[in-house]
């Protein structure tokens, strides 16, 4: 996960809209994709984003991980994040 | 520590412009947590997953309603249940004991039928493969014998004279009702006069006696027309035999075909906005009948043999979720336990499915994939779909026709069947296979060993 970064000038808003001015696209977050984007813009580690869920939902650790690797496909997939 | 918020799997939908849906976004999912007030859960608990499900009290409201909405335009109206479309020994009987004859099309569901203790008058044996062997048991057991073809009614008329019995025979009249795909492989012609040549040749001779006439034009009819055209054929056939031989045919046999709620695969609109009513279809064959012009205690029994109408929306299959997926275009994929073997209608219907457990407000566009290890096994291409995770269930509705006698046994054996009944009790009507059941037909050749 450290060898992915957020491409620059990525916004994202209190409610969870998220604009990528490099290609006009825009889209919605929910509050938990939210706050793991906001991490990823700030260079936490996999680790980290886990443990800060769990800390705040209810939720396992496994669960967690599981449905992080495939946020960050999406992710990848919309280009939002980029090999650092 | 504060209680925790609410887990929801993180979610980004990126935003379309200009592509707007007219029919603006489906409502929020609502999970179908229980069958006919039994718990989804409860039933895999006991049961197991994937299960099918049917609904004893629904089965009965159908056959009753359907009675009721043809007996109010038609004085004399007899059902037989098609047995092709689920010959369940439960579902049948629940049929049986609504009064509804047995409709088979081959000598396995004549003799199933027949186990179940209907007797040979009773039952409608239609269909194009009817050895002597079978044809010889149903003349016998003075079952109605709908003839498909010539080499039918010749091999009847054969056993008739090697027996000295008599057999009660109607035909099979296939005709053109402006739909398309024609239905001609079955029966005899109307408008060629080959049905009438049938008719002739059956009149002439002493052993035969001719009770009927039946057609059958097609199935999933999306229009009620073409039961009146073709009620209004059968009609001129009757007023034929009355003319020409003074004899009136007992009853005129409709056949079904009636569509269910189900959605085809690339029908836009839902089944519900676009496929006739149940009174819809009635009202046509009753004014294609009345054409008749017979007097009131000569109009012939109006027999039909609903299947699909009647039970597809009285089964379920509940399935339990196996992965999540992202496919390598982005889209999401669900797999299940139950696949095309399970849901054979899966290969033309979007059967509706919903989650059984509250899944958030988040949906996201998802492909149902079943669980073989094939690429056909696809539930849904396409639906919009709440974010399951691996052990959440889902409902499959309407999956009470063809699926319990096309289903295969494809990689996985057959699972449990049950059946909630007007008590609220559950009763196992099938159970699941295993290995033994599978290997006990088959044979090891010494050699091989």
């Amino acid at each position: 996960m450290t060898n992915y970064i957020v491409p620059q000038n990525v916004a994202i808003s209190d409610s969870g809209f998220l604009f990528q001015p490099a290609t006009g696209e825009s889209y919605t977050l929910n509050e938990i994709g939210k706050l793991i984007f906001k991490m990823l813009q700030s260079n936490s580690s996999g680790e980290q984003i886990i443990e800060k869920v769990c800390e705040e939902y209810d939720a396992e650790a496994k669960s967690v991980e599981r449905d992080l690797e495939d946020f960050i496909t999406q992710l990848k997939h919309y280009s939002l994040l980029k090999l650092s | 520590m504060a209680d925790k918020k609410r887990y929801e799997r993180p979610v980004i939908n990126k935003h379309y412009s200009g592509l707007m849906n007219k029919f603006g976004s489906r409502p929020t999912t609502a999970p179908k947590t229980e069958i006919d007030g039994v718990p989804v859960n409860d039933l895999v608990k006991q049961f197991g997953s994937p299960l099918y499900v049917f609904s004893e009290k629904q089965i009965r409201n159908n056959q009753r309603n359907a009675l009721r909405i043809f007996k109010t335009r038609y004085p004399k109206v007899q059902f037989a249940w098609s047995y092709k479309t689920n010959y369940l020994n439960a579902i049948c009987n629940i049929f049986h004991q609504e009064g509804s004859w047995a409709e088979v099309v081959s000598e396995f569901e004549y003799d199933k039928a027949r186990k179940l203790g209907i007797k040979g008058e009773h039952i409608i044996f239609n269909g194009p493969d009817k050895s002597r062997e079978a044809l010889l048991k149903a003349i016998k057991e003075k079952a109605k014998i709908h003839i498909d073809h010539f080499d039918e009614l010749y091999d009847i008329i054969e056993l008739t004279q090697e027996t000295n019995l008599k057999a009660q025979v109607a035909i099979r009249v296939n005709l053109d009702v402006g739909v398309y795909p024609k239905w001609d492989r079955f029966g005899f012609n109307y408008e060629n006069g080959e049905a009438t040549q049938a008719l002739k040749r059956i009149m002439m001779n002493k052993n035969l006696q001719l009770i009927g006439l039946h057609t059958h034009i097609g199935t999933y009819m999306m229009t009620a027309e073409a039961y009146r055209i073709a009620a209004s054929k059968l009609a001129s056939l009757a007023r034929f035999l009355k003319d020409e031989y003074d004899t009136i045919v007992n009853y005129i046999d409709m056949g079904g075909g009636f569509a269910s709620h189900n959605t085809l695969i690339g029908q836009y609109l839902p089944a519900e906005e676009v496929v006739p009513s149940m009174e819809q279809f009635a009202e046509a064959i009753a004014s294609g009948l009345y054409e008749l012009n017979f007097k009131v205690d000569e109009m012939p029994t109006l027999i039909l043999e609903t299947g699909r109408a009647l039970i597809d929306d009285t089964g379920y299959i509940i399935s339990t979720v196996l992965a999540n997926k992202r496919l390598s275009t982005g889209r999401r994929a669900l797999v299940i336990d139950a696949g095309v073997n399970l849901l054979f209608t899966g290969f033309w219907y979007k059967h509706s499915i919903n989650p059984a457990q509250d899944s958030g407000v988040n949906i996201e566009d998802t492909t149902i994939f079943g669980p073989l290890c094939m690429n056909i096994d696809v539930i849904r291409e396409t639906i919009n779909f709440p974010s399951l995770k691996k052990g959440d269930r889902v409902v499959i509705d309407y999956t009470g026709a063809y699926n319990n006698t096309q289903w295969m046994q494809f990689i996985n054996m057959r699972p449990n069947v049950v059946m909630v009944m007007e008590d609220s009790t559950v009763e196992l009507i099938r159970k699941s296979e295993n290995l033994d059941y599978m290997l006990n037909r088959e044979i090891l050749p010494d050699k091989l060993k």
